[in-house]
């Protein structure tokens, strides 16, 4: 959650309600993650089997057809990487 | 105004229906069953209109408690003992998820060996649960705090438990005067929560709080129940003003110039009052203090009232096995140590599973008081009653 701005205990719905639906959109989970998934676009074959089995929302489906991985929710499961039929996404050991 | 002769238990179903609840979620047990017993004749014969529902352990009566309480509706349930431990993870939720719960505990000993008598062991398992917790020691108490609590727990949206002596309080009949319905009902008008589950309003409730958050919505739970220090008393002085009642955090007896209390909690205070008038007739410069409200702990009108003595001795009618002391003589304890006046602490475990506690027993505690006082030492914790 490093990007976003934490409320205080002042700033929270009481009992911890959310009142922002759909609100897990802002869940930053990059933190968690110690191996990143790296995409080689020559192999990819726009199969989209890495959206299918992402259990998370971590796979973006562009226009063209093609797909991108949004890193902000991706928790370096490596479920991409073994559901990649051409073997075009490698997990490589997180750097910060 | 009637004046009915009842049961700590019957004297809180009446206060239930007369706070014209709307959800009552219940499983019986031993010895808190005529509650619920009696609350059930009152909906199926119209007296109350309510959702009775039978559920088929604590557990899930507690869960339906919350959900039903996150809808805005009045709810109420009781239980004992191993009842209470049963609800123990949800009574977490119900504080933290701000449900104002009112809870009757008949408070009963915890198994093993199996025993339906009185001690204070459930309630204090749970001390640390986020509920507010008040004690009546008579039929008439048990009714007025029953009403009290509606009234607190609304207004600062926390749950609260009302304990009343198993057998001793809940099951002997006394002459109780029940007020009008309608003078409950306006002291107690009905308040919508504020966040509460309904098809116009989009929010959730009871999400996962991750490391980032789980602690400031605990802190929210915790801020809450210290702010219902000053409002509970706000409203027991309204209570009072209202029907004519004195209930305060604390009672005070033969205290003005005592040297020597015993403090005390529930029912024992009976007896300890009766002790200690008679010694004080001999001369003995003795008086008893008795909480009602141990959570929130009145630690500040505590201090100023047990500053000052030469000894207290605290009676606790539960254990803490392996602690350094009982439960509420750690509490005592605590918000005494910053004192620069505090009193000998001598502790007492009395009464446990329901064992009588003799005259001559609390003759023995006061005198094992004013020798703690007199030696300015206190002994080890003393087991009054027990056998060797």
């Amino acid at each position: 959650m490093s990007k976003q701005k934490l409320k205080g205990w002042k700033g929270i719905p009481e009992g911890g309600a959310v009142e922002e639906p759909g609100s897990s959109v802002g869940f930053d989970v990059q933190s968690w993650r110690t191996l990143r998934p790296v995409k080689d676009k020559a192999k990819c074959t726009k199969c989209g089997l890495c959206w299918i089995f992402c259990p998370d929302t971590a796979i973006k489906y562009n226009p063209d057809g093609s797909y991108d991985i949004d890193l902000t929710y991706c928790k370096g499961c490596g479920i991409c990487s073994r559901a990649c039929a051409v073997k075009a996404i490698t997990m490589v050991k997180e750097e910060r | 105004m009637a004046r009915v002769g009842l049961s700590g238990n019957y004297a809180i179903a009446h206060a239930v229906r007369m706070a014209d609840v709307d959800v009552v979620a219940a499983y019986p047990i031993t010895p808190q069953t005529t509650i619920v017993e009696k609350l059930s004749d009152f909906v199926a014969n119209g007296e109350l209109n309510a959702e009775y529902v039978n559920v088929e352990s604590e557990h899930s009566a507690m869960s339906a408690c919350v959900g039903a309480s996150l809808t805005g509706a009045r709810v109420f349930t009781a239980t004992s003992s191993q009842g209470l431990a049963y609800m123990h993870e949800v009574l977490f939720m119900a504080s933290a998820l701000r449900t104002p719960i009112v809870l009757a505990n008949v408070n009963r000993s915890l198994s093993a060996p199996l025993n339906i008598w009185n001690d204070h062991s459930d309630a204090m398992a749970e001390r640390d649960s986020g509920w507010i917790q008040l004690w009546a020691s008579s039929a008439q108490e048990a009714f007025d705090t029953t009403v009290l609590a509606f009234k607190v727990a609304e207004e600062m949206r926390l749950p609260v438990m009302v304990n009343i002596d198993g057998f001793i309080v809940s099951h002997t009949y006394e002459p109780v005067e029940l007020p009008d319905e309608e003078a409950v009902r306006s002291y107690i008008p009905s308040k919508p929560m504020l966040n509460r589950v309904s098809p116009r309003l989009s929010y959730s409730t009871g999400v996962v709080g991750p490391p980032e958050y789980y602690y400031e919505m605990k802190y929210q739970a915790v801020d809450a129940i210290e702010r219902s220090r000053g409002m509970l008393r706000a409203m027991q002085a309204e209570y009072n003003r209202r029907f004519g009642r004195d209930y305060a955090d604390i009672y005070t007896y033969f205290m003005k110039g005592a040297d020597y209390a015993l403090l005390t909690m529930g029912s024992m205070t009976g007896t300890a009052r009766v002790v200690a008038e008679r010694l004080r007739s001999k001369g003995e410069k003795v008086g008893v203090v008795s909480i009602r409200t141990f959570r929130p702990f009145p630690s500040d009108i505590l201090g100023q009232v047990l500053g000052g003595l030469k000894a207290v001795g605290v009676m606790d009618r539960a254990v803490t096995p392996g602690g350094p002391v009982s439960p509420l003589l750690a509490d005592v304890a605590s918000c005494l140590y910053g004192s620069a006046s505090r009193p000998v602490l001598q502790g007492f475990v009395a009464g446990l599973g329901g064992r009588d506690i003799s005259e001559s027993e609390f003759e023995m505690m006061f005198s094992k008081t004013e020798a703690a006082g007199r030696s300015g030492h206190a002994s080890s914790t003393i087991y009054a009653g027990l056998r060797e």
